[in-house]
């Protein structure tokens, strides 16, 4: 693996996980670009020297075929995912408005109820809290 | 035999292709049926070969030599598993089916149901780490696309969380397939345990905790579980009882394969702690909530940890008892939430304050109910009884004493909350609003009646086979700690 390779599935690594940090889908989906691509990168330098082709009957140097099949194969389905994650986060928009990832609706409610027992300090009635 | 181990994968995916062509709702679903009915029909022929030859069965698909080509293994383990797997979403097809449910009638969910099920079997049937990779993402699309294909705002919100905290999950894997790669040269399951064995132990530690975690997300362990109890409730009944059933114990046998084949017994101390955590969080979760499906979705999380925990104690008895409740389970949570759909389709909620009085409108579902969760709790003679029974003698056997506790004391709690969901649902007063004294809700839900009856009486035959099921979870455990005959067999030396 030759160092610029490694700086930049470092930088692609980074800069995924910054994005995966934000609550807006939109990022979201360009983090897990980012980090696919990373991931990409990483597999494809850890087959050989990168500069080779993969191809048998050639002379010279080959590079291992193996991880070059295997990064095919992950594009595609990074390129499915993030179709998929750009649909959901279109969806989203056009339901609520905005594309954030929400949280856990029924949480919230049981956590509001625990409250309200321990505020109150007798039993929970389970009617008032039903959304 | 070596082409049988192919077809449970190849069936359900053509059958995907063409009723893509066609989008005829009548012939998808014969379409589906054929497809389900006969790659159970293979996955049955391939587990009675291999469990009276002894052998494991390896494809290689490609034409190419020993670990060039991609692989599929099919042992004791890996057949008993696509054999239940199939029978299970067989079952539910026929459930769905019978719920005339506005998702069934989309021209996707036969196509995408199909592409699940050939995901789940190439999954179990995997020789290498990417070709597992490559089932897991073909597994996980086809679970997105029927968690939201409904696209309400209420489905679109969960999915959300499921779809990102599964890309990430992805993104885990495929990151340590690379790093694997990187460090031995090779993905096929036959050379790793050889060449993992000689790297430097950090390097090892790492890899191996990258994959704990990838498969830990799928499988739902603590602490990475938080996105199941929010998920699986908004998906259609259907689907979330395929979710339920078989999605996270796809998890829980990678992580048997990470235990067992690629880093044996190493870690051990760490997995085991994480399945009694697991476990004791999982129904302390379970008793807070009020609402069905949330309830059933936090013992899933519960159930794994009895899993991971036998897993963790390692050696054949223990493995042998995580592979029978692994066994016991799917058909036993599956039919649970099948329940739960003939509920909810019958008053058009799952909520417990909401839901009152089945019992007496239908006294066959109560039973339905009961017999699968009495299972879940661990009640004798029942499968759960038997499965919970083994993973703890495994543990007094090897002094894990505060485990073996942990275990007892959550399958009480396991039956206070079955008992919340039986008083809450099936006692009381029938609510004004439904007839009394009608049976009525089977009658008008048959197909969906007799599919969850065929399920209950697969736990209940569990139950009654268990003496040779065991004997076979046995020979399963140990033919999977053997990693020298697994390594020769799919080398083809």
């Amino acid at each position: 693996m030759s160092v610029w390779s490694l700086v930049l599935v470092c930088v692609l690594f980074g800069v995924g996980a910054y994005l995966l940090m934000d609550r807006s889908l939109t990022r979201i989906a360009l983090g897990v670009g980012a980090l696919g691509n990373g991931v990409n990168v990483l597999i494809i330098s850890a087959g050989s020297d990168v500069n080779e082709a993969p191809i048998i009957g050639r002379d010279g140097t080959l590079t291992d075929p193996l991880p070059q099949a295997l990064v095919l194969t992950a594009i595609v389905i990074g390129f499915a995912l993030l179709t998929f994650l750009m649909t959901l986060a279109w969806r989203n928009w056009t339901i609520s408005g905005n594309d954030e990832v929400e949280d856990d609706v029924e949480d919230r409610l049981v956590a509001r109820r625990a409250e309200r027992t321990a505020k109150s300090g007798d039993q929970p009635h389970h009617e008032d809290v039903t959304p | 035999m070596i082409t049988l181990v192919a077809l449970p994968i190849l069936i359900p995916l053509i059958a995907a292709a063409v009723m893509l062509l066609t989008r005829n709702l009548i012939v998808q679903r014969c379409l589906s049926f054929v497809a389900l009915s006969s790659s159970l029909a293979v996955a049955v022929v391939l587990l009675v070969d291999v469990w009276s030859s002894g052998n494991i069965v390896v494809a290689r698909l490609g034409g190419w030599p020993g670990s060039f080509a991609i692989t599929l293994v099919a042992d004791r383990l890996a057949s008993v598993l696509v054999v239940v797997a199939m029978a299970v979403t067989l079952v539910v097809l026929l459930f769905a089916l019978g719920q005339q449910a506005s998702d069934e009638h989309s021209s996707y969910y036969h196509p995408v149901y199909m592409a699940l099920t050939a995901g789940i079997a190439q999954a179990f049937l995997a020789g290498d780490l990417f070709n597992l990779f490559v089932a897991f993402e073909i597994l996980l699309m086809a679970s997105y696309v029927l968690l939201t294909l409904e696209g309400t705002s209420e489905q679109i919100r969960s999915g959300t969380t499921y779809v990102v905290l599964n890309v990430i999950e992805s993104l885990v894997l495929v990151t340590a397939v690379g790093l694997i790669f990187a460090a031995t040269g090779t993905v096929n399951f036959a050379e790793l345990p050889e060449r993992l064995a000689e790297l430097p132990v950090g390097v090892r530690t790492g890899l191996h905790l990258l994959l704990l975690v990838a498969f830990g997300i799928k499988a739902a362990v603590f602490p990475l579980f938080f996105w199941l109890p929010d998920s699986y409730p908004t998906a259609p009944s259907s689907a979330s009882a395929v979710f339920a059933g078989l999605l996270t114990k796809v998890g829980v046998y990678c992580l048997i394969r990470v235990q067992t084949l690629l880093f044996p017994g190493e870690l051990s101390d760490l997995v085991m702690i994480v399945g009694i955590a697991t476990m004791a969080i999982g129904v302390i979760g379970a008793i807070s909530q009020q609402d069905m499906k949330r309830i059933l979705s936090f013992h899933i999380i519960s159930q794994i940890g009895y899993m991971v925990f036998g897993l963790g104690i390692g050696g054949a008895a223990a493995i042998a008892a995580t592979v029978f409740y692994l066994i016991h389970h799917i058909p036993v949570k599956t039919s649970l939430f099948l329940v739960e759909g003939i509920i909810e389709r019958d008053s058009g909620t799952s909520s417990l304050d909401k839901v009152s009085g089945l019992a007496r409108r239908s006294p066959i579902l109560a039973v339905l109910f009961l017999l699968p969760a009495l299972s879940l709790a661990g009640f004798p003679p029942l499968s759960g009884f038997l499965a919970k029974f083994a993973v703890v003698r495994a543990g007094f056997d090897s002094q894990q004493y505060f485990g073996v506790g942990v275990a007892l004391v959550v399958s009480m709690l396991t039956l206070v909350s079955m008992a919340k969901i039986w008083v809450g649902a099936f006692w009381g007063e029938v609510l004004p609003a439904r007839p009394t004294g009608d049976v009525g809700i089977l009658r008008h839900q048959r197909s969906m009646a007799a599919a969850t009856m065929m399920l209950v009486a697969l736990t209940v035959t569990i139950a009654v086979m268990a003496g040779p099921l065991y004997e076979f979870a046995t020979e399963a455990a140990i033919q999977m700690l053997d990693v020298a005959t697994y390594v020769s067999a799919v080398r083809g030396s």
